[in-house]
């Protein structure tokens, strides 16, 4: 791309440990304006603790952020980003209306108290005490006052966690029509079907570094290849062992399921060769590439993938 | 260079200084059910179980019981409410609203002004409720002394704003104030707030002139003891030295550590 604009989010070489645990190690993000990013990953793999020093709240051991090529602090300063904090953050006793007008005197200029109520859909609860709002609605209250500086940059750390699921749609969808206009939203999450349903791009962290970064599509193809599923008698199950296009293969229940590069392959061999019966042929879905690249046992450039869970 | 670095900065005028700011903090401060209870009740209370029997029998020089009593709870009232005010923010850090406010360009030290106002307007509140308190009890005084008296109160409890504020980064309770309101009493009797100095015997009576509640109440009531001591005055500004710089610290602490 030969794009002069700053980007919106330009992360070097972040480390930050505490005490003897690595929380994030060596990570690097450039996000470009317009961008909607989800950053995806298992809890415990770095997602907050990245927000945490992209937003300046604490400072990477090593590696340096910039915001819209200011410094954290001074893209805070000018109003460029702003931040949904997955808890806290919000005074109990006072009301939705007086949480959004402190948030905005803290700014020489704002929106409208009235308008981004509205944009985040508590126009209506706006005189509830804060305490009286429930988990979704706090947490819209929370988008509320990230949109009253007009931020160029909105970060989300997980919003939607506890939400139930009519919640979690009511948020993303405002979201959704906020960053039309072309805000540049990065949210942290661990749930696939929101970074998949809302995010242009994926990136995919696992014990504190990227292991993956790409649309939804790349994502998948990274797992790549196929499932293969079949009714196999036990004392066939080692026949495919040897097998070169097998990257691993799990027997439970009288049931084979084979990942490979070249499911033709093993779906011939298997029907020529082995009793085999009531054969499925799927391609992996995100969810399967997800537990690959950040599952416990995986390591970044592993090839011996086990794939579990229901194929699509 | 790009378009980006043409935004302006937009720190609020004064740092965030501003009427919305305080207004609401006043406001949180006044539905505070708590709050009204410590400064303006419980010093009351005292005044009738204390004040009210004793209040005409007369002093050596003339000025009444009633008045000494008076000045003094107010003392007390001023400093438990600025105590309590500051202290809150203990509630906000634990609620993550310190947290939140550093998303903003909010400079902290406007913060902590804020949060010193709305100490100061609290601690008005204590000093007109109590000498409302008083005055409709039948102490009177002339206009002098209880515009000193009151002053001294008034803008002395700006010492325990900072102890409040002290505190208040120093634990991350939600109910700092159970913690202080007691430390307070102490420290008021100490003081000479709750009885004279000089009825303490003298071990007391000399670790009294060193307590931070002293200085405020020997000042306050000097309209009425006619006596006037400079150590009263550097008993106040080093008491408010050190809380400040205890605040100033346990901010900076408090905010590095994420």
């Amino acid at each position: 791309m030969t794009t002069t604009s700053v980007p919106a989010v330009h992360a070097a070489g972040l480390h930050k440990s505490f005490g003897k645990v690595y929380a994030v190690r060596g990570l690097d993000l450039t996000v470009q304006p317009g961008e909607v990013v989800a950053f995806l990953g298992p809890n415990g793999a770095g997602k907050t603790t990245t927000i945490d020093m992209i937003l300046g709240l604490s400072a990477p051991d090593r590696g340096s952020v910039s915001i819209f090529g200011h410094t954290p602090r001074g893209a805070i300063a000018r109003g460029q980003v702003a931040a949904v904090m997955q808890t806290g953050g919000l005074l109990r006793d006072i009301s939705v209306r007086e949480t959004v007008q402190l948030n905005a005197a803290m700014f020489d200029s704002s929106r409208p108290v009235d308008e981004v109520l509205a944009r985040a859909g508590i126009l209506e609860i706006a005189d509830r005490k804060v305490e009286k709002c429930s988990g979704g609605q706090q947490q819209r209250l929370r988008f509320a006052m990230a949109l009253v500086s007009d931020p160029g940059l909105l970060i989300l750390d997980e919003p939607t966690t506890g939400m139930d699921v009519a919640g979690r749609r009511d948020f993303w969808s405002a979201i959704r029509a906020d960053a039309l206009r072309g805000r540049t939203v990065v949210f942290a999450t661990h749930y696939l079907e929101e970074a998949d349903a809302y995010a242009d791009r994926i990136v995919l962290v696992r014990q504190g570094s990227i292991v993956a970064d790409g649309t939804a599509a790349q994502i998948k193809n990274l797992a790549s290849g196929r499932t293969v599923k079949a009714s196999l008698p036990a004392i066939e199950r080692g026949l495919l062992a040897g097998m070169p296009p097998v990257e691993s293969m799990d027997y439970d229940g009288g049931r084979l399921t084979v990942r490979t590069g070249d499911s033709d392959a093993v779906v011939r061999y298997l029907l020529n060769n082995t009793g085999a019966h009531d054969v499925e042929v799927a391609a992996n879905n995100l969810e399967e590439a997800f537990v690959a690249l950040t599952g416990d046992d995986a390591a970044p450039e592993s090839t011996s993938i086990t794939f579990e869970g229901d194929l699509v | 260079m790009s378009a980006a670095t043409v935004i302006q900065d937009r720190k609020p005028s004064a740092g965030g200084v501003n009427r919305t700011f305080l207004w609401i903090e006043i406001k949180r401060m006044l539905r505070n059910r708590r709050t009204i209870i410590f400064t303006v009740f419980m010093p009351a209370v005292f005044f009738f179980i204390f004040g009210l029997s004793n209040k005409d029998k007369l002093l050596p020089n003339g000025h009444s019981y009633g008045q000494y009593i008076l000045i003094s709870l107010t003392v007390y009232a001023a400093m438990t409410a600025a105590t309590g005010a500051g202290s809150q923010v203990a509630v906000e850090r634990a609620q993550g609203w310190s947290r939140q406010l550093r998303l903003t360009p909010l400079l902290p030290g406007a913060y902590i002004a804020v949060k010193a106002l709305a100490a100061l307007t609290l601690s008005l509140v204590a000093v007109v409720a109590q000498f409302a308190i008083g005055a409709l009890a039948g102490v009177t005084m002339d206009a002098q002394t209880w515009l000193t008296a009151g002053l001294v109160a008034w803008l002395g409890s700006l010492v325990f704003a900072a102890l409040g504020l002290f505190v208040g980064y120093l634990m991350p309770s939600q109910n700092v104030m159970q913690i202080l309101g007691p430390a307070l009493a102490i420290l008021a009797m100490l003081g000479g707030l709750f009885m004279p100095i000089e009825v303490m015997g003298e071990t007391f009576g000399n670790i009294a002139k060193f307590t931070p509640a002293y200085g405020i109440g020997q000042l306050a009531r000097s309209p009425i003891t006619g006596t006037f001591d400079w150590a009263w005055i550097v008993n106040v500004v080093l008491w408010l030295v050190i809380f400040v710089a205890g605040a100033a610290m346990a901010f900076r602490r408090d905010t590095k550590r994420v």
